[in-house]
């Protein structure tokens, strides 16, 4: 077993125990914590497989990005954790029975020999090989429509994020910039006569 | 030398772990949207696998597009989960029948 492989089964492991506390810790910021070390797990195993730009994306994206959002939001909710854990126990068996029978069919398929290291050889390349520059010359000329969707993708989901959170209160004293631009001169300014008083 | 099965396996048991989590925490919302984070994770470690066992990075475009869609979906759905929140006071699923389905 070579040092490459050793690695990976201990990030693997890793992984695996980050998944598991995910989904069975009980406090939410744990869960979105131990989501962010299965983040950084699964980085480093695409590494491990010459993957490199889309292991620093999801560094980036995910850990910078994502995590950060679920953990800004568990916090600003105030959750009371007791009524979201009943039934847990209740359908632990089933969800452990279910996870396991997937588990046993797609091991049978994956791992039947089809997929084994004679069949398939993980292609090495020379040094000065570049992943993101290869990527980038895929992504950026038959892949470019697919892109720019994407980006269309993003700004749907700022503009929806947005439009969803925001809200109106009322009795709050803003300013109306629209409605004081529009304020011409006669609204604000009174020309009154006055009549000179009598002198006495 | 890493086998395509050693990243086939994991995948497949990072899917399971994420299917299981939906089962057992359907009253936490926030959980089961980390749960449908990890599945995305392990769809992407087949894609990156087999994209670099078979030598063609098209695989690895197509992740990068997972991901943009896998954030604008989690920001959508956090954005839900806040104004769900604001206006029921729960984000127990069991208390989310307002549509009476």
């Amino acid at each position: 077993m070579g040092f490459e492989k050793f690695l990976f089964y201990v990030f693997a492991l890793i992984l695996i125990f980050a998944a598991v506390r995910v989904i069975t810790v009980r406090n939410s910021v744990h869960a979105a914590l131990f989501l962010v070390l299965a983040f950084f797990t699964s980085a480093a195993l695409w590494l491990l497989i010459e993957a490199e730009f889309l292991a620093i994306t999801m560094v980036l994206v995910y850990v910078g990005a994502v995590m950060v959002l679920f953990l800004f939001v568990v916090m600003m909710l105030d959750l009371n954790i007791s009524p979201t854990r009943e039934g847990f126990i209740k359908y632990l068996p089933v969800g452990a029975a279910i996870a396991a029978v997937i588990v046993i069919e797609m091991v049978l398929v994956v791992g039947s020999g089809y997929f084994s290291s004679d069949q398939y050889q993980l292609i090495s390349h020379p040094s000065d090989y570049s992943n993101t520059k290869e990527l980038g010359s895929v992504l950026y000329t038959f892949y470019v429509y697919p892109f720019e969707i994407a980006s269309v993708i993003l700004l749907v989901a700022i503009i929806a994020a947005i439009s969803l959170t925001l809200r109106r209160r009322e009795g709050v004293k803003s300013q109306n910039p629209s409605q004081q631009i529009r304020v011409s001169r006669n609204d604000r300014v009174r020309l009154v006569n006055v009549t000179a008083e009598k002198k006495q | 030398m890493i086998a395509l099965t050693d990243y086939l396996v994991l995948g497949a048991i990072l899917f399971c772990l994420s299917v299981a989590g939906i089962f057992l925490n359907r009253k936490n919302v926030i959980i089961l949207l980390m749960s449908i984070e990890l599945m995305l994770l392990s769809v992407n470690f087949n894609f990156i696998a087999f994209s670099r066992f078979l030598d063609d990075s098209i695989g690895q475009v197509f992740v990068f597009f997972i991901l943009t869609v896998a954030a604008a979906e989690s920001a959508i759905g956090l954005a839900i989960l806040v104004v769900l929140f604001r206006n029921r006071r729960t984000i127990n699923v069991a208390d989310l029948d307002m549509l009476k389905g």
